[in-house]
């Protein structure tokens, strides 16, 4: 286990209606997901309608925050300044919707060690972004200690 | 000349290139109106006597550079009278526009239509770097709302992902995508307009420095400024011009999912997948006929996907059909990215590939021709959501 230093910065999301949900339901420690109550599945991006079953009726429900990384990048060059490389980019696999996918970052792991199948659990880092309190959703090893 | 979807009535007449470089000083019109004006001229035609113009992105994408001069731009500065204009991003990738163009002759919209792409990325983001363009003094823009707060802002990023899965699934190594890169800059050593030209080993690539693992430098293409048109022109309207009519064979322009960059079903495929199956779908002729291909290299990973989705080789059998770089090679089965594609010829965003294949089945290709007078060649442009394809021939 590797302890994970917050960035000095991040580039905050303006949220939309839509995805509101998303980038709050953290500061109550829910990862919060669009899902379609008419076919039941989790969607990503967030949006008004189920692209599978095209039902309307759709919302942020409460996922479980375990997820697999499906892929990953050790990124090297800086492209904000006070959020230093290098540190891993993944795009992870929602245990409640595989097909759902997440980019987020991978942390409290030395970046060598990642590797695609890794069981990830989510936890939240508040910021104050441009509209308000938010929290963003990253992933660390399941079963990893704070 | 064959049927195909648009009846053997869509034809090329002529190519143009402005200068190309690094941080020319020149403006975008400027370097625009240089390349149309010698596409214009390649075809034999005055400007009087095109009656259509489209371009890749048109206004609307704020990126410093991306675009140096709109459709409006170029139709005011020459006083073009139009039958038909169009520009658009949401196409078949950058070349989506000459597509395009492509139906309006063939409808009788217009009789010759010049295409262009410009961009001017270098001058634009001289004082600034690359981050700049992203990064935009600090206002995460939509696009970039569910990548942007976990620093991953650029493409190469969105890219380093599918190749690392596809690398896990399929075995494709780093030396792989340096046969591409280092192909590409074997071709750029022959084309006087390339940005870089010094040869480079495999120990030059495999040196380089990490962009986004597993993507390096020489993965990456080279911003630069400069433009690049064609003309589209329905057969008889071109009859009695000096080139020889390159018949567009087929198109791809199949988007088979949503326009995500992480969502597809299959992470080791993209849009230039859907955008395969349905150029071929739309003619008798096969990758087998194929004599050289003009493959989009924004990032040499995305070569890859192109190779297979456009039938060279079965999905996951790219790496087989990369090893040693001898079928991608000038003298090959397949010569690739003549040119030195965007990683070494320098980022004409898509149209230089077209560009490209039409200086190689004119003949024109200098001291990186290949040989054998090629009849068929293949475009394929863009990457991750984006794609198009172009198929044509000589007959």
């Amino acid at each position: 286990m590797t302890s994970y230093v917050r960035p000095e910065r991040r580039l905050l999301p303006s949220p939309s209606p839509e995805s509101a949900k998303l980038w709050t339901g953290g500061l109550d420690g829910q990862l919060l997901i669009h899902r379609c109550r008419a076919c039941g599945r989790f969607f990503h991006p967030p949006g008004p309608v189920c692209w599978r079953c095209h039902s309307l009726e759709v919302g942020p429900e409460p996922a479980s925050g375990r997820a697999t990384v499906a892929t990953f990048t050790i990124n090297r060059q800086p492209w904000v300044p006070g959020f230093a490389p290098p540190y891993v980019v993944a795009m992870v696999e929602l245990a409640d919707e595989p097909d759902v996918r997440l980019v987020t970052n991978i942390v409290g792991i030395a970046p060598e060690d990642v590797r695609i199948g890794l069981e990830v659990e989510v936890f939240f880092e508040e910021w104050e972004g441009p509209d308000g309190k938010l929290a963003l959703p990253l992933f660390r090893p399941a079963g990893g200690k704070r | 000349m064959s049927g195909g979807p648009f009846a053997g009535k869509a034809v090329l007449t002529g190519a143009g290139k402005s200068q190309v470089g690094r941080r020319l000083g020149r403006t975008g019109l400027e370097l625009t109106v240089e390349a149309v004006l010698r596409a214009i001229a390649d075809a034999g035609l005055r400007p009087e006597d095109v009656d259509g113009i489209a371009s890749y992105p048109g206004p609307g994408v704020p990126d410093a550079g991306f675009s140096g001069a709109n459709v409006h731009d170029v139709r005011n500065a020459l006083g073009l009278r139009s039958r038909w204009y169009l520009s658009s991003t949401e196409t078949a990738g950058q070349i989506g526009p000459a597509i395009e163009a492509c139906m309006a002759v063939t409808l009788g919209l217009a009789d010759h239509v010049v295409v262009f792409r410009s961009v001017w990325e270098s001058t634009a983001q001289a004082n600034r770097g690359r981050a700049s363009v992203l990064f935009a003094g600090g206002q995460l823009p939509p696009h970039l709302e569910y990548t942007g707060p976990f620093g991953a802002l650029s493409a190469a990023n969105w890219l380093a992902m599918p190749a690392q899965r596809y690398m896990h699934d399929f075995g494709l190594t780093r030396e792989h995508l340096g046969a591409i890169a280092i192909n590409a800059r074997r071709n750029a050593g022959l084309n006087p307009d390339a940005i870089y030209r010094d040869p480079m080993t495999m120990d030059d690539y495999l040196a380089a420095r990490m962009i986004s693992e597993p993507l390096c430098l020489y993965d990456c293409d080279v911003p630069c400024d400069g433009a690049t048109a064609v003309v589209v022109s329905r057969r008889d309207a071109a009859k009695g011009l000096p080139r020889h009519p390159l018949t567009v064979e087929s198109v791809g322009t199949g988007m088979f999912e949503r326009a995500t960059w992480d969502q597809r079903a299959d992470l080791t495929t993209m849009a230039a997948h859907d955008t395969g199956a349905t150029l071929w779908e739309r003619t008798a002729l096969r990758p087998a006929d194929v004599d050289l291909a003009q493959l989009y290299d924004g990032f040499s990973f995305l070569t890859v996907m192109w190779l297979e989705a456009l039938g060279f080789c079965e999905h996951g059998k790219v790496g087989e059909f990369l090893d040693g770089g001898d079928r991608i090679a000038l003298e090959g089965p397949l010569p690739l990215n003549t040119s030195g594609g965007q990683l070494s010829g320098g980022r004409l965003h898509g149209m230089g590939f077209l560009h490209e294949a039409c200086v190689q089945l004119w003949g024109d290709g200098g001291d990186r021709q290949v040989a054998g007078d090629p009849e068929v060649a293949v475009v394929g442009v863009g990457g991750g959501p984006v794609g198009g394809a172009m198929l044509l021939s000589t007959r």
